[in-house]
């Protein structure tokens, strides 16, 4: 019952000049439903004790003639959970998938601001910076599970040929580990030559999961990663996302709002490509500063 | 939280749900306060009858809060409230419970007017249990009224009366040691008499705890424990935080 800090109430703080708040005249006609959207109660966490991940600045993405995002400012918090909830075509998957650029081979499409990494203060969109490397460092898990149609053993060893890992011994052992963390070895350690196609659908996606982590990435996306899952196997990887908060960053788009309630730290609500408001988990649950995202997770559309 | 904020989902069926939990509520409420009502009048005008029938109905009380609880564990299950409305679910649970122990006091009130009603009245008629019955039912009718109907504010005030009900409570008391003093026959009326000041006297504790769950439902802001004063003190605060700069 506790209502959380007063201090997340602060308004944005890092809006270069209201840039967020500017632009609010929301983008109709293509079925989006009505949302009302109060600017002067845009909520976002004050700076807290966790230390900074990573920072979206002024971000904002154009597919093609179409703004997807619209100046973003979000901070990313280290070894905790941040889920991106919204509407469909909110943008959350397209601010996601900005994290290991995604979007680089798509046609026309263009960002603008800066997506920082920390400690190096690396910015993962800038023109002279590799994708490859940025890929290296923050993995990526699909809505669907995707495993390579080859044996468990090398869906998972992967990524460490890629970064030239040739010692077999070494290699085995890092396979296990990362099979273990995502909570998959003892259902496969006895089978790792078969392919990883011959998994179900919750191991395949626990399988992807151990696939990502191998290499090792500071940031670990989850696109929507239960939404083929049944209950079951939605529960195993919701509990592995829980342990993995330990070892990595942990950004999640998911449509289930129970789900971004009982995983996620942060909790940050979009809507028609902007931030609406971001703020402690527990908070924006029981207590919403906007009246938008009150009428979103209550299921109320004016 | 606006009253008319508390419709609208998409799903008319959960509105419809939130919609028949909260008059099942607001009808408990009515029923405890026509019970406690008629319990203080059972004891003044001297009714065994009826002070026998407010004790017997107590179980009605006990029935509709284990109704309503079974009806809020249901919709948690289907509809997984979040925000306004689990806050909302989360009010009613602990007011029914507050309804409940009303219950539970109207019926000691309802059961010693009974043995009263056997017992020589008192000069004064009961003058101050008469008008300590008149608070706490006022309280008690406010306290729901501001339940209904979100009113924050309202409930400040109602909680605030809780006071002067305490003090009522302690004149009385004062009021009953002379009596006795006075005249050692009036000793066991006087008894019976503490017991329903003291019954009264937690009802309106009760009420203020309804109040409480208002402005929780209303603020998302728990303010059990704080002074009134604190209270509101922070919930202006509170307010003026979100409306943002």
């Amino acid at each position: 019952m506790q209502a959380g800090s007063d201090r997340a109430d602060k308004p944005a703080q890092d809006d270069p000049a209201g840039v967020a708040a500017s632009d609010r005249a929301p983008v109709q006609g293509h079925g989006a439903p009505k949302l009302s959207i109060d600017a002067t109660r845009k909520s976002t966490v004050a700076s807290e004790t966790a230390t900074i991940k990573a920072r979206a600045e002024s971000l904002s993405f154009h597919y093609g003639p179409v703004q997807a995002l619209k100046g973003l400012n979000i901070e990313i918090r280290e070894k905790q959970v941040t889920a991106l909830i919204g509407p469909s075509g909110c943008g959350k998957t397209t601010f996601l998938r900005c994290f290991n650029r995604m979007h680089d081979l798509t046609p026309g499409t263009r960002y603008e601001g800066r997506i920082v990494l920390y400690p190096d203060s690396l910015d993962l969109i800038a023109r002279n910076v590799d994708p490859i490397e940025v890929r290296m460092r923050i993995g990526m898990v699909f809505q669907k599970p995707n495993p390579f149609p080859k044996s468990i053993f090398e869906n998972v060893a992967y990524g460490l040929r890629v970064r030239g890992r040739r010692s077999n011994a070494r290699l085995e052992e890092e396979v296990e580990q990362a099979l273990r963390r995502a909570a998959l070895w003892d259902e496969v350690k006895d089978r790792l030559s078969m392919s990883g196609l011959s998994l179900s659908g919750g191991q395949q996606q626990r399988l992807c999961i151990a696939r990502a982590l191998a290499t090792n990435p500071e940031i670990l996306l989850f696109d929507e990663p239960t939404s083929a899952l049944d209950p079951i196997a939605t529960a195993r990887i919701e509990e592995l996302i829980a342990e993995l908060r330990d070892q990595v960053t942990v950004i999640i788009v998911t449509h289930n709002m129970q789900q971004a309630a009982r995983v996620s730290d942060y909790t940050a609500f979009m809507y028609l490509g902007e931030l609406i408001e971001f703020d402690n988990t527990s908070k924006l649950f029981t207590n919403p500063g906007q009246k938008a995202t009150e009428d979103y997770i209550t299921g109320r559309y004016g | 939280m606006e009253p008319a904020d508390l419709g609208q989902h998409i799903s008319r069926r959960f509105n419809e749900d939130m919609e028949r939990v909260r008059t099942r509520v607001m009808q408990m409420g009515g029923f405890v306060e026509q019970q406690l009502q008629q319990a203080v009048d059972a004891l003044i005008t001297g009714d065994s009858a009826l002070g026998e029938q407010i004790a017997r109905d107590d179980y009605k009380v006990n029935q509709m809060e284990v109704e309503i609880d079974e009806e809020c564990g249901r919709i948690i299950a289907t509809r997984q409230p979040t925000a306004s409305d689990l806050r909302v679910m989360v009010a009613i649970i602990k007011t029914i419970t507050d309804l409940e122990r009303i219950g539970d006091e109207v019926e000691k009130v309802g059961f010693i007017a009974a043995k009263l009603a056997t017992m020589e009245k008192p000069a004064d008629n009961y003058r101050e249990i008469r008008h300590l019955g008149r608070l706490v039912t006022e309280m008690v009718h406010d306290a729901l009224h501001a339940f209904a109907r979100l009113e924050a504010d309202e409930a400040f005030e109602v909680a605030r009366r809780d006071r002067k009900i305490d003090e009522e409570y302690e004149a009385i008391q004062r009021q009953n040691i002379t009596f006795m003093m006075e005249d050692p026959r009036s000793i066991r009326r006087a008894l019976e008499v503490m017991w329903v000041v003291r019954a009264l006297e937690r009802i309106g504790d009760h009420a203020k705890n309804i109040c409480e769950y208002t402005v929780y439902m209303v603020h998302g802001k728990d303010i059990r424990h704080l002074s009134l004063d604190d209270a509101e003190r922070q919930i202006r605060d509170f307010a003026r935080s979100r409306q943002g700069s």
